[in-house]
């Protein structure tokens, strides 16, 4: 009998990726311009995670969901502010300094020891969750390392469907090259899942969930207490943003065909 | 029964939640307005003060619902003598709040015209004349004149330059810092809830509907969220405010048809710029005299530049991005600019009547703050400090009242906070400022006269009021540019781009020899692209379109199509068969559409409604 998952989603909070971001140096290392003053958002890949988490938990009973997330404390309440209202979860923040640079395994001790220290989390029924690109700036890691450190064998990268079987076990599916998706079974908790996209649309704003989720999260992040975050040898050869060419066409008189037939010609001039 | 803003075709039934303090648009009037009011509720050892009503056990439930995606996002403002926001952070250095600066230097300036294009009156180039054969004497400058002096009632010197959607995060990291109030993004209220002329709540928007505000298949009613206090901040042209005055209408005398378009780039300049941070200035007659501008220096080599289009600008083409790239072109402020780069941009519309605007300020079960509320002060040209100001009292009042435990009732509130109001300077410089505008209705240049009376007799001396409705706003094609273009070419000019479903404002433009636009690709670039890279405008799914044209057959014959040449955002195009077309993915929110809508009614109720909807301008910089 199924008695529900202990579904822990790990998220990391970056800047909202529309803002303009413009790679620094710093004496403590590389960091983003004005980062203070940018709004923050959820990693979109963990969001993802948790829409899916939830989801799962909202179609078996008994399930719970946490959401984990190390930030500095002022960006946490920002973000709670939109993400509370998509989902429910009980919060469990960490208070940690800025930036996106940190050390993936440095980052990935901080969260081990927040996920082992929730009450009354049984291993057992434990669905690790997270983006599989998250925190760290897409290194990529981070999720792997949380497994590991806490000895889950079972890890799946990439997932955009997770489907419980009759018999408990599930069918996962993770992407693969040539957009095709590798088809795993495993046969239960533990295990990490590091989500892609997943096949949810972004939840709708929700005032009783986000009311409902308010009651704990409020205490949570008054309760939360700063957090150092080693850096030990780890250093930074160079920072740059990905090149970009843009070019702006309002047409209005052309078929889908016929656009996406000049963009593929655009593309291969490039 | 609610003020109905859209009707469905079949009954919805809502879900409901019940709150004690409901608030509507988080802004600076809602930011003063939930500091002083999170600082009441908080007893010093943090523990809540009070008992919420509605939840027994739990803390006074005060939730505020913004429309915007985030707290920074929906707002713009630069430059304030923060006198109330100083007065609510004690010993605080304001200069901490990122993109702030003290004011460093104010000036006033008068750009002449180097392209010769502008519509200026005949005695406005007699003057133009005459300071060009002056040159020097008469500190003639790159086409400028610095004035010696800025009027007292304009200056700004102990203040701050400010980003306001700066300010909006910080000030709401400080409230949510208490935990006592819970502010949420991304959710717009669509209409108040009246009951017997009661307000009893708000009506959040619904999600999962089509374009045309059909149910679709993930369909979720707005919720309706009922409470014993409904607070209105939504700016001048939220939803729930322009519900609350058609319902309850403005008090004897009111009126509010005096606006105005901000449009604003923030630009990184560049390396060697010697412009200090605190650095202001006003400027006036160009790119056209009935257009007032502003440089605003922040730290790190920021710098946000704009313009103001008025509603008594007779231009029937008027428009603003064109005229803002114009106004970066100007000699005396290219000379600083060139080379920037845009970081941000957007567009707002501004209630300039001022005291003359304001609504019912207090009702059984609601209060308005904030620059919906008339809050803004004309004749100084500061809005920010007044807002918040506004906020402030209300929470007072509403501490007042809860420590009594006295009702939120009309009498009550007005005892409360209408009086604290009236008390206060920002109601005793609204008085002076009350008639200084009205010379605009004639002429700029009436208009500056007006207010230097108005402003150094303080209120006492003035021109008076001659007030036309918003549909008489502006003159002909014909008319406005008889000295320019022949009748038969702007009858030709105005079918070509009927056939080509375009606005007019650029090929008039062009034909009155203003220059093309020399784009750069990072300061100068096209309109789309400022949506794009300057704003990041966003609309999410699942919203219904919020900009309605009410009556098609009066707009299909509408000419010229004044919300299409004024549309921040292009989201308003022409349209194939003369009614013009609402993209909601391009909607900025700027609310221009209804205040430059030539077909307005008695009540200068035109045919465009503005509903409420999610989304828009993405950017915190502004």
């Amino acid at each position: 009998m199924n008695n529900g998952y202990h579904i822990v989603v790990c998220a990391g909070v970056i800047p909202d990726p529309l803002q303009t971001l413009e790679p620094s140096t710093t004496p403590t290392g590389p960091a983003l311009k004005n980062e203070i003053m940018l709004p923050a958002v959820l990693d979109p890949w963990a969001s993802h995670a948790l829409y899916e988490g939830a989801n799962l938990a909202a179609h078996i009973p008994g399930s719970t969901v946490w959401l984990v997330s190390a930030a500095p404390k002022a960006k946490l309440q920002q973000v709670m502010m939109t993400v509370a209202q998509k989902a429910s979860f009980e919060f469990v923040p960490i208070d940690v300094p800025s930036g996106g640079f940190a050390d993936a395994h440095s980052l990935a001790g901080v969260l081990t020891e927040a996920i082992e220290s929730i009450a009354g989390l049984d291993r057992t029924r434990l669905l690790l969750f997270g983006g599989w690109e998250s925190a760290t700036r897409g290194a990529g890691v981070t999720m792997q390392l949380i497994a590991e450190q806490m000895g889950i064998l079972d890890q799946f990268q990439g997932v955009d469907q997770l489907t419980v079987q009759a018999d408990g076990s599930f069918e996962i599916l993770e992407r693969i090259e040539s957009g095709r998706h590798q088809v795993s079974i495993c046969l239960g908790p533990p295990a990490l899942l590091a989500w892609a996209t997943g096949n949810l649309p972004e939840p709708k704003n929700n005032p009783r969930i986000g009311m409902s989720n308010m009651r704990t999260i409020v205490p949570a992040l008054q309760k939360a207490k700063p957090v150092p975050l080693p850096h030990d040898g780890l250093r930074y050869l160079s920072v740059s943003p990905p090149q970009r060419q843009r070019q702006t066409r309002i047409v209005k008189d052309r078929s889908p065909d016929e656009i996406a037939a000049e963009l593929i010609e655009w593309i291969s001039q490039g | 029964m609610s003020v109905t803003a859209a009707e469905h075709s079949v009954p919805i039934e809502r879900l409901q939640m019940s709150v004690d303090i409901a608030c509507v648009g988080f802004g600076p009037a809602m930011g003063g307005f939930l500091t002083t009011l999170s600082r009441f509720l908080t007893n010093e050892n943090g523990s809540p003060r009070l008992e919420s009503q509605v939840s027994p056990g739990m803390p006074l439930q005060v939730i505020c619902y913004e429309r915007a995606d985030g707290l920074g996002f929906g707002v713009s403002g630069a430059v304030t003598r923060a006198r109330g926001i100083r007065a609510s952070f004690p010993g605080v250095d304001l200069a901490q709040v990122p993109m702030a600066a003290p004011l460093s230097a104010e000036k006033l300036v008068y750009l002449l015209d180097p392209t010769e294009a502008s519509m200026r009156s005949r005695w406005l180039r007699v003057a133009d004349w005459l300071i060009r054969k002056l040159g020097r004497v008469s500190r003639l400058k790159d086409h400028a004149v610095e004035l010696p002096f800025t009027p007292k009632f304009m200056r700004k010197h102990d203040g701050f330059v400010l980003s306001l959607g700066q300010f909006n995060q910080w000030v709401s990291e400080q409230i949510a810092t208490s935990g006592m109030i819970q502010i949420w993004p991304g959710m717009p209220a669509s209409e108040p809830l009246v009951e017997n002329d009661r307000v009893v709540g708000i009506r959040l928007s619904d999600q999962g509907v089509d374009l045309g505000g059909e149910p679709g298949e993930d369909f979720m009613p707005g919720m309706d969220v009922r409470a014993a206090l409904t607070v209105v901040a939504d700016g001048p042209v939220g939803a729930v405010g322009r519900r609350l005055n058609l319902h309850f209408g403005l008090p004897n005398g009111n009126r509010q048809n005096e606006w105005a378009l901000g449009m604003k780039f923030v630009i990184q300049l560049r390396e060697d710029s010697a412009l200090a941070p605190g650095t202001v200035l006003h400027t006036f007659g160009f790119p056209e005299p009935e257009i007032f501008g502003f440089l605003y220096v922040h730290p790190d080599r920021l710098a946000s530049v704009g313009i103001f289009i008025p509603s008594w600008m007779r231009s029937p083409v008027r428009t603003a991005y064109r005229y803002l790239q114009h106004y970066l072109l100007h000699p005396y402020l290219w000379t600083h600019l060139q080379g920037g780069i845009l970081k941000s941009w957007g567009a707002k519309s501004l209630q300039e009547s001022g005291r003359h605007g304001e609504p019912i300020l207090a009702g059984d079960g609601y209060a308005r703050i904030g620059e919906g509320s008339g809050s803004t002060n004309v004749l100084a040209g500061s809005g920010v400090d007044e807002a918040w100001t506004t906020g402030v009292q209300l929470a007072e009042a509403v501490s007042e009242l809860l420590q009594n435990q006295l009702p939120f009732t009309r009498d009550n509130l007005e005892r409360t906070y209408v009086r604290r109001r009236r008390a206060s300077w920002v109601d005793q410089e609204a008085k002076i400022a009350a008639e200084s505008r009205n010379g605009f209705q004639q002429g700029v240049v009436r208009g500056l006269i007006g207010m230097a009376l108005a402003g150094f007799t303080r209120g006492a001396v003035f021109f008076p009021a001659r007030h036309r409705p918003i549909s008489a706003s502006t003159d002909t094609l014909e008319r406005f540019y008889a000295t320019r273009i022949p009748a038969m070419e702007l009858k030709q000019l105005w079918r070509d781009c009927a056939a080509k479903n375009m606005a007019l404002h650029d090929v008039i433009m062009d034909r009155c020899g203003w220059p093309e636009i020399p784009f750069d690709d990072q300061l100068l670039i096209s309109h789309q692209d400022a949506l794009l890279m300057g704003g990041s405008v966003q609309a999410a799914p699942g919203y219904t379109n919020h900009v309605i044209f009410l009556k098609p057959e009066v707009c299909r014959h509408c000419e010229p199509k004044l919300c299409v040449e004024m549309c921040s955002g292009q989201a308003i195009t022409r349209g194939d068969d003369g009614v013009p077309t609402f993209d909601r993915e391009k909607c900025v929110f700027c609310g221009a559409c209804i205040w430059n809508c030539s077909s307005c009614g008695v009540k200068d109720q035109g045919s465009i409604e503005f509903r409420a909807g999610a989304g828009g301008l993405h950017s915190s910089l502004n």
